[in-house]
């Protein structure tokens, strides 16, 4: 009796154990998705009323101005994050990861600490940074220039992108560095040794040995901070005062989404733009990692 | 070499300040009085120091009570994940079971799709379960978490199996293996994850102003935004509120630092 009690509970715990998983599993991810392709060829009026539309909501998202501006925005935000950003990351890393360095906790809480304010917060924070003649940035930038400057960085169209960029370099740089620091931490030190001896500089040792042995986790850091800028909305939402700020110039697709499917009620719309979003963003990843050659090493 | 290292440490120092810069601003700017706030442009003298910004926080917004129900439904959503989440990686890293293979490529998979996708259907079901503006509603569907289960399976494959077959040997039942055995080597790991279970679930904002509607349960990220919205002006009271908002997660930070980075590069190395 006891034995067979401790038989049957060997074989069915792993069953138990990931059951709260497949349940919710079914009922808040799987489900939304299905049902979230299906919402995509209604039009709706919040949760009760719903009419079948076909594959309107998308031919019309393909007609849609703003929708149009969205994308070019969020696009635009991703580029940076993946070309200004991440090459700062690393350089930072490689900063931090020479031998000469002393305090190295020091300096990598004071890059990393940014990460700790969310982004809401940091929203909050930067709406105030940014105002024309008190904020931070306009003062530090009058100490520098000589002159007042009443720069209004969030009221024109041209310069919402570059301030949010800033402001997500200030949030980010410090994040991405800590992979590309374990990143280097962790090539081989002979290696180095090696390539010295072969008569290797700094710059070909960089290309030969670092490169190479922090590869993997390069296309891991990029590939996830490209789809995270593909999912930017809080930040410009908060900081633009709920808006999309002038000539929706800090419209991104998460908050199109958003404004159609929670403040308008149009959930159907707002799935195909959550569909059209997920199809770019795996098209982007997986081109990525085809790019960089970890395709096969996917398991 | 001393002139290689003393520029290293310029240009590290440089950005140091750089980074550091916003939030001694920000903590400078909380603590001063109306008249100072942009007359100075760091810290006023200590003798003009001022608790005013904190006084119209508290009085033109209920921030402690935001921040009471901040600190309630962050705690329970990292309870719940951490136990469901870690039960999940325990079965996955060390047990063979019918249906594991589709259970590791599903979540895979999900984790490609962003979570907003699902954002109407899933505000239907809360909406049908009658579950819109409640607690409930805000932390069950994310009671487990895809990223927690990988981060602990991966860290579990490590435990010996001699460890958990001498468990057997003692008459633990699973359960027992994985409160008395499991989880207590899995320290470091929980200690990574709780600290980013709880960063997430604090500055969560997208689903939490879908499901809540009604202001006594705003959690400090809609309410401070709706705070901006209403008093746009008051940029103390709002850096004074910033402030508050962050100084939880950045204690939990000093306590949980080492586990922290470890947890955060741990699945990118290995994988």
């Amino acid at each position: 009796m006891n034995t067979l009690f401790f038989r049957l509970q060997h074989r069915y715990a792993p069953y138990l154990f990931v059951a709260p998983f497949v349940v919710l599993f079914l009922t808040f991810t799987l489900y939304p998705i299905v049902k979230s392709i299906l919402l995509s060829f209604y039009i709706t009026n919040g949760p009760k009323s719903q009419v079948f539309v076909g594959w309107d909501n998308f031919r019309f998202l393909w007609g849609d101005p703003a929708f149009h501006k969205a994308v070019k925005n969020t696009c635009v935000y991703a580029l940076c994050s993946v070309f200004l950003q991440l090459p700062l990351s690393l350089g930072l890393a490689l900063l931090l990861n020479s031998r000469l360095v002393k305090g190295r906790d020091f300096f990598r809480f004071s890059f990393f600490s940014p990460h700790l304010v969310g982004q809401v917060f940091v929203a909050v924070l930067f709406s105030v940074v940014f105002i024309p003649k008190f904020g931070l940035l306009n003062r530090v930038l009058h100490a520098l220039v000589g002159t007042a400057i009443d720069t209004k960085w969030l009221g024109s169209p041209e310069l919402v992108m570059p301030a949010l960029v800033l402001t997500s370099l200030w949030m980010y740089v410090g994040f991405n560095m800590i992979y590309f620091l374990a990143a280097l931490q962790a090539v081989d030190k002979e290696l180095y040794e090696a390539a010295q001896v072969d008569g290797a500089g700094a710059f070909k040792q960089f290309v030969h040995v670092t490169l190479p042995g922090i590869r993997s986790v390069a296309v891991f850091v990029t590939v996830l901070s490209t789809i995270g800028s593909f999912q930017l909305f809080e930040l410009p939402y908060v900081m633009l005062g709920n808006t999309a700020g002038p000539d929706n110039a800090g419209l991104t697709v998460v908050m199109y989404l958003f404004q159609n499917g929670f403040i308008a009620g149009d959930l159907g719309y707002a799935s195909a733009i959550g569909w059209t979003l997920t199809m770019g963003v795996l098209v982007i990843s997986l081109a990525q990692m085809r790019l960089t050659g970890t395709w096969k090493k996917e398991s | 070499m001393g002139w290689q290292r003393t520029s290293l440490y310029a240009m590290l120092m440089l950005c140091a300040v750089v980074m550091l810069t916003p939030m001694a601003w920000l903590v400078a700017a909380a603590v001063k009085g109306p008249d100072d706030l942009f007359h100075y442009l760091f810290f006023a003298p200590l003798s003009r120091f001022s608790l005013y910004n904190f006084r119209q926080l508290f009085e033109q917004i209920p921030y402690v009570r935001f921040m009471i129900n901040s600190l309630f439904v962050s705690g329970a959503t990292v309870l719940v994940q951490l136990f469901f989440s870690s039960l999940g990686g325990f079965a996955l890293a060390k047990y063979e079971f019918v249906g594991k293979r589709v259970i590791m490529v599903l979540m895979l998979t999900t984790m490609m799709i962003p979570a907003q996708v699902m954002l109407a259907p899933m505000y239907e079901l809360i909406y049908a379960m009658g579950l819109v503006d409640s607690y409930v509603g805000l932390i069950v569907p994310g009671a487990v978490s895809v990223f927690g289960m990988f981060l602990f399976r991966q860290s579990m494959l490590d435990l010996p199996d001699d460890l958990l077959q001498a468990g057997r040997m003692d008459g633990c039942t699973e359960l027992r293996l994985y409160w008395d055995v499991v989880l207590p080597v899995q320290r470091p790991m929980i200690g990574a994850f709780c600290l980013i279970a709880f960063m997430g679930s604090w500055n969560n904002f997208l689903w939490p102003q879908i499901v809540l509607h009604s202001q006594e349960r705003f959690t400090l990220p809609i309410g401070l935004n709706q705070m901006v919205g209403l008093y746009a002006q008051e940029y103390g009271a709002m850096m004074a509120g910033t402030l508050l908002a962050v100084l939880p997660v950045v204690l939990l930070f000093f306590f949980l630092q080492k586990e922290f980075i470890s947890g955060l590069t741990s699945g990118a190395i290995k994988g």
